[in-house]
């Protein structure tokens, strides 16, 4: 049995079956996305994870990347794969047509994406990164620009970085140092980048980087930011390549995970300053990077379910190998594989239910943000928009959260041998580790969540999402099955708590601040979790439907339905847990004095 | 010139295949299914040696059910120029897929049939030798090598002594073997191009083929399980057991 094989089943059912397609297959620009060839697309994308990039993840995990003489050198096989994932056509799956992409809906890609990653996602950062470094230079870059490295981006031929970080401006980008001095029709970029995930490396002849400096008279602050575009080549007027920039990789950094992929130390302008052309006006730089951000947010919650599949496909086919005692209740029985064992269902089923309501939900993100892009009417786009903003910091936080647990569940259901680096469940705990972090920290997004998603549209969007689940409730309100009537009083229990936890925030944000982002997290936990389970709800109701239809495909649907009564039993609870800390708690989360830690 | 090769859709490589409750087949009704491994060295082959400037054009045939269309659209991605279906819901044993092939042969005048040397649900290994046979083509099966050049193929076949080389006059039927090629991983841009290619679809008896079975399935159920193995004592023990228990020496 290969180690990973990608859950098309689950992913045709969520595209094709959940509503999606129907939506996005109506949209200009998509008409040539039919049922065919999203399957011709997920299994093609399936047989290569499987049988490029899976094989090389643990190896890849082992040797790590390493950094000799300012190169840094890939583990090995990566390069090679690189290039045929290129060739593949891969990276260009989502680009714009214009400069050579397919055009493809997120929709599609994204379930692509968790396809690369949870078959390596040490190697699928750099794609990642590269676009959005594409969609930052579409987005706001001069036509020029775009004309110099989009096509070659979006191929893959070059790959692009995101340099925000440096040492005293992490979470805090207001404190950003970088330098940048203007000389004629460019600017010399001066100062240290750290944690530039493939920074350097030796897949690809030339790198281009999207770094955010200040120029010589730029206000303080976050206002004061602009982003340019410095590639470690420039590039002559035919396109071929000149002068090395003055740009170096001086260090990696040693990690808990992704050994594979390099998070570089990036050193720019240690001689005469590295040549970086603004992208689009001074000091906008910050809004310009969010462009990159809330995609790479969004990547970066699939990265989450990804790993969380992963772990759970191993935890499964090692539950179903490992003889381990006996049947409960069953005397003098055989010895029995391990998945016989109640607690181990427990888990397994912990670990799959979260990732179908995760992988539902992060498609209903890609969804929203699909029509936001590509809908005739302005309304409806930018309702959709707010919808793609709301789910974001929900996606990108809850599901990293839990591709966490999960992964750490996945150890546990190895017992002593997930502790034993050979078995490779560690590596999956290991590398979910950091999806909770980059890309703004879990935190960061509950802020997001609270502050600008939330309060700042005084609960519009907010507010619309729970009508919607709440106007659900009659669809179920008619179901005589009892796995359905479960789900839907668990399903009212939760978004009820999260509608009263949502008016207390409204009420509580304008006048106490502190109060409010004291339950943040708990918030974002909250949406997740409801939202969630509004997925798994409404995907419980349609196999119910298949089945009375007479499908044949009752292994599947059957399945659906006990998973999603097990998510409404075991998940949905917390929901309540997570109201009762943010409406009640946030006095004593800060009862004490910093003094008294 | 002018190929053809002929696909067939079967159960993935990967599912573990299930005998149906009632011993009359084995379970298909939701299982992965995808292009028989050898008939996709088949196409690799056909498109190495359209891409060396040999082969003009590549016709991919399958018979079976609707379904089937979307093994010839991976034929296609893979590089074929256009597609065949014979679609029929009915069990096509090996000689009736041999008369199809042979009506499509006869129509579409290609100077070289590639297939695989067996498809790997039912391990039939015949249908590129019946074919062979009706068409009165030369045939080399089990082909590891493949070398065409003015009007013959040169053919080297995996054989139980080792390996052989024959040289037959085109056109002729040539079956693969595992080690002719590595077939490729289909790109995007061919996935995209694969929806826009010409697919026929004909039935059977638009070519004249009855494809009632000649044969009948009684019963099919599972290998027998592989029972525990047991230590001996020594080579005496051994020796003893091979004779009286096992029957072998």
């Amino acid at each position: 049995m290969p180690e990973y094989v990608a859950p098309l089943r689950d992913m045709q059912f969520v595209i094709k079956e959940l509503g999606g397609l129907d939506i996005v297959g109506r949209l200009p620009g998509c008409e040539e996305v039919t049922p065919d060839l999203v399957d011709a697309v997920l299994e093609e994308a399936g047989r290569f994870a499987t049988g490029v990039l899976s094989p090389l993840n643990q190896p890849g995990d082992r040797a790590g990347a390493r950094l000799e003489d300012g190169v840094v050198i890939t583990p090995a096989g990566f390069k090679d794969a690189y290039r045929q994932f290129r060739e593949a056509g891969w990276p260009a799956l989502n680009g714009d047509p214009q400069f050579g992409g397919q055009g493809l809906p997120h929709l599609l890609s994204g379930m692509v994406s968790e396809i690369w990653n949870g078959a390596n996602m040490s190697f699928c950062l750099c794609p990642m990164l590269t676009t959005g470094a594409v969609n930052a230079i579409l987005r706001h870059g001069s036509d020029g620009q775009k004309n110099i490295y989009l096509e070659k981006l979006i191929s893959g031929e070059w790959t692009g970085t995101m340099n925000l970080t440096e040492p005293q401006a992490g979470s805090d980008l207001s404190a950003v140092r970088a330098r940048a001095i203007p000389e004629g029709d460019h600017y010399r970029i001066h100062g240290t980048k750290i944690f530039i995930t493939y920074g350097e490396h030796d897949f690809v002849e030339n790198i281009v980087h999207l770094v955010l400096a200040r120029t010589p008279d730029a206000p303080d602050g976050v206002k004061g930011i602009s982003l340019f575009v410095v590639p470690k080549f420039l590039v002559n007027p035919d396109g071929s390549l000149g002068a090395r920039n003055d740009v170096r990789c001086v260090s990696i950094e040693h990690k808990l995970g992704i050994h594979a992929s390099p998070t570089c130390v990036m050193a720019y302008g240690d001689n005469e300053g590295a040549i970086g052309y603004l992208v689009g006006e001074e000091n906008r730089g910050l809004e310009y990077m969010f462009t990159m951000m809330n995609f790479a947010r969004l990547e970066v919650g699939i990265e989450g379910i990804a790993v969380a599949e992963r772990a759970y496909q191993r935890a499964r086919d090692y539950a179903q190998e490992r003889v381990q005692g006996r049947e409960a209740g069953v005397r003098g029985g055989e010895r029995v594989t391990i998945i016989h064992h109640p607690d181990m269902r427990r888990m397994l089923m912990t670990m799959k239910a979260q990732v179908e309501a995760m992988r539902a939900l992060g498609a209903a993100a890609c969804i929203a943000l699909d029509v936001a892009h590509r809908h005739a009417e302005r309304e409806e786009r930018a309702r959709q928009q707010a919808l793609f903003d709301l789910l974001t910091p929900v996606v990108k936080g809850w599901c990293t959260e839990l591709s966490i647990q999960i992964a750490s569940m996945g150890v546990q259901v190895h017992g002593g041998m997930g502790f034993v680096e050979e078995t490779g469940a560690a590596q999956h705990l290991r590398d979910a580790r950091i999806t909770s972090i980059y890309e703004g920290t879990t935190g960061i997004q509950a802020n997001d969540l609270i502050g600008r998603k939330v309060a700042a549209e005084k609960g519009m969007t907010a507010k619309a999402v729970i009508a919607q689940i709440t106007a659900f409730d009659r669809e179920l309100a008619g179901a005589s099955d009892p796995a359905l009537i479960v789900i839907r009083r668990a399903l009212s229990e939760g978004v009820a708590a999260l509608n009263e936890a949502t008016d207390w925030l409204l009420q509580t944000y304008p006048y106490n601040i502190k109060a409010a982002s004291a339950g943040a997290v708990p918030y974002l936990e909250l949406w997740g979790t409801v939202a969630g389970g509004w997925q798994m709800a409404r995907a419980a109701l349609l196999a119910k439907q298949r089945i009375e239809a007479g499908s044949t495909d009752l292994h599947f649907y059957q399945g659906k339905l006990a998973t999603a009564r097990f998510y409404a039993e075991h998940v949905l609870p917390r929901a309540y847990a997570c109201k009762q800390a943010i409406v009640h708690g946030s006095a004593s989360v800060l009862a004490l004095d910093a003094a008294q830690f | 010139m002018k190929v053809l090769v002929p696909v067939k859709r079967v159960v993935d490589y990967n599912v573990k295949v299930r005998v149906k409750a009632d011993g009359t087949g084995v379970e298909t009704a939701n299982v992965k299914m995808s292009m028989n491994p050898f008939d996709e060295i088949a196409c690799e082959e056909a498109v190495r040696l359209k891409e060396a400037g040999i082969v003009t054009e590549i016709v991919a045939v399958s018979i079976g059910p609707a379904q089937a269309q979307e093994t010839l659209r991976t034929a296609l991605a893979i590089g074929a120029d256009r597609a065949i279906l014979v679609e029929t819901a009915a069990e096509v044993q090996p000689l009736a897929v041999a008369k199809i092939l042979q009506a499509i042969a006869q129509a579409e005048s290609p100077q070289l049939v590639i297939l695989g040397k067996q498809a790997i649900d039912d391990d039939s290994n015949q249908t590129g030798q019946m074919l062979a046979a009706l068409l009165g083509w030369p045939q080399a099966t089990f082909a590891s090598k493949v070398k065409i050049a003015e009007g013959n193929a040169e053919v080297t076949r995996e054989v139980d002594g080792g390996l052989e080389t024959l040289s037959i006059r085109l056109p002729a039927i040539v079956t693969t073997d595992l080690r002719l090629n590595e077939p490729r991983y289909v790109t995007l841009p061919n996935i995209m191009k694969a929806k826009k290619k010409q697919l026929d679809v004909t039935r059977p008896e638009a070519l004249g083929v009855d494809v009632a079975p000649r044969l009948k399935t009684l019963k099919v159920e599972e290998p027998a399980k592989r029972k525990g193995g047991v230590m001996v004592k020594d080579v005496a023990d051994l020796v003893a057991k091979l004779k009286n228990e096992a029957k072998v020496i």
